[in-house]
């Protein structure tokens, strides 16, 4: 089972792309305010991740998630199944 | 802060929107002349943004069959029918759609957005799993979340993702729902239903699929993408509208699984809202009759597509879909989009304009949708309108100008 310590840097890599150059990616980021994502891109980001972690989040939980940190916590909880 | 600041951000918009004189989302039919003319602005104008697929609207059948039940039935129904009864016109329409569909059972509906509504919500709820669709219409997702259930969504026609998913649910995808449309409404193309029907057997998963603009278009009946398929035995519920095909309005749902008749009692959209008035379903009881009886309403629709389509393509335009009733014209941006509208309508064409959010991969579309009551002289106006303006202005389209999921990196 992969721990909230083991994903993050995993999900730091996936996110790693869609950050403009020089963007420090933190635990409290803002995934559409800070990352200037819009719905589309969102979609592609989740997409990623979905794969990377081989899960799907669904979109109840979507409202829920802010920062790269509820992000984590949320794929953590879906890892635990 | 009041309640009303979320919406200065909308009216911004709308502003922008009304510098260019008109406002396409609030285009206003004078006067209605046929399934396919109409005044607007004071000018005459061939409608091919109206889904009247195969322009019943005005058939003489369907208009004497609404006058008769007007002036014997009244109305309106002054309520649901779970309250104040059904009349026996509303079990005839129920029955009608039942042996159209050659299924045991069917519930209609005041309209299609509440057939999903009320479908979905019933069938899925909490615990459940819904599998939708990413470009799927609003009132799937509306439905989705009415009833509970957990929602996932699929990337739009893509089986080997919606697999996946069915696999990463592991036991919870016998209690999983999936939504697909027949033809989807924004750019046209069809779900690849044979191999979605394969995946959710393998999956022990239920499917329903929403022939909104499939009905009365595909199929040697009409009966729509399942048909053409020939997995109508393996599609578990069909969702369709009157509002389309039809030239009525109502929905119904429609299934072999005779738990289906049940949704009655638990369904909200069904029990908490009047059911159709009497002239509705009159018109819309004569309409599939129609269908059945002229097949050749459906070679004009296609005789049309197929014109329009090569038409549009040979002026240079990149077309959203294969041939069929609907065809979306991609432009690369919102402005540009805008203004062939306008000029499109300025000489007397209406189509729908569509541009994000609610299109896919933040498409911007002119999109037609193609009537048998077309002639063949509205066909070529039509195209000749379209053609102009890819040569009149230096809005060359071509398929380099659109780039579908652009994204950040
Ligand atoms: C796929 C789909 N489902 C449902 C509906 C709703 O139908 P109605 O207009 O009857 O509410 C529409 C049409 O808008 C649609 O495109």
């Amino acid at each position: 089972m992969m721990s909230y310590s083991a994903i993050l840097p995993q999900l730091f890599d996936t996110l790693k792309p869609f950050t403009k150059p020089g963007f420090q990616l933190k635990e409290q980021t803002e995934l559409v305010a800070e990352l200037g994502l819009d719905s589309l891109q969102v979609m592609q980001v989740l997409l990623k991740i979905e794969d990377h972690f081989d899960i799907s989040i669904p979109l109840n939980n979507l409202p829920n998630i802010r920062t790269v940190k509820d992000l984590g916590e949320e794929i953590e909880k879906l890892l635990k199944g | 802060m009041s309640l009303f600041d979320k919406f200065l951000p909308i009216q911004e918009a709308r502003n922008e929107l009304l510098k260019s004189g008109v406002n396409p989302f609030h285009v206003t039919v004078e006067k209605i002349i046929s399934p396919t003319e109409a005044i607007i602005n004071g000018r005459k104008t061939i409608l091919v943004g109206t889904n009247n697929y195969l322009g019943l609207t005005f058939h003489p059948d369907s208009i004497l069959a609404a006058q008769q039940a007007l002036a014997q039935e009244g109305t309106g129904t002054t309520g649901s029918r779970m309250a104040n009864g059904s009349f026996a016109s509303h079990n005839a329409l129920e029955k009608a759609i039942a042996d159209f569909y050659g299924a045991p059972y069917a519930i209609v509906f005041s309209t299609g957005y509440q057939a999903n509504l009320g479908v979905l919500s019933a069938l899925a709820g909490p615990g459940d799993t819904i599998l939708i669709d990413g470009d799927s219409h609003a009132s799937i997702y509306d439905g989705c979340r009415l009833g509970g259930a957990e929602i996932i969504r699929f990337k739009h026609n893509d089986v080997a993702d919606l697999e996946k998913r069915l696999r990463r649910l592991g036991d919870r995808s016998y209690r999983t729902l999936i939504v697909v449309e027949g033809i989807y409404s924004m750019l046209g193309d069809r779900a690849p239903l044979a191999e979605i029907v394969e995946v959710k057997k393998k999956y022990g998963a239920t499917l329903i699929v929403d022939e909104a603009h499939s009905l009365g278009v595909l199929g040697q009946h009409g009966r729509g993408l399942a048909e053409e398929t020939g997995v109508e035995q393996d599609v578990d519920c069909i969702v369709g509208t009157f509002s389309k095909s039809l030239g009525s309005t109502g929905g119904f749902g429609i299934s072999f699984h005779p738990e289906f008749e049940l949704i009655r009692y638990t369904s909200r959209p069904y029990i908490f809202t009047a059911s159709p008035c009497p002239s509705v379903v009159a018109s819309t009881r004569a309409t599939i009759r129609i269908i059945q009886t002229q097949p050749e309403l459906r070679q004009h629709l296609w005789t049309n597509s197929q014109n329009l389509y090569e038409g549009l393509t040979k002026s240079g335009y990149m077309l959203g879909a294969e041939v069929g009733p609907i065809i979306a014209a991609m432009v690369p941006n919102k402005e540009l989009a805008l203004a062939m509208w306008q000029q499109l309508l300025e000489n007397g064409i209406y189509v729908n304009l569509m541009i994000p959010p609610a299109t896919p991969n933040g498409e911007c579309l002119l999109r037609c949708s193609v009537s048998a009551a077309h002639t063949h002289e509205q066909i070529e106006n039509i195209i000749a309108a379209f053609a102009d303006m890819s040569h009149g202005t230096q809005t060359h389209i071509s398929p380099a100008h659109v780039q579908p999921g652009a994204t950040l990196n």
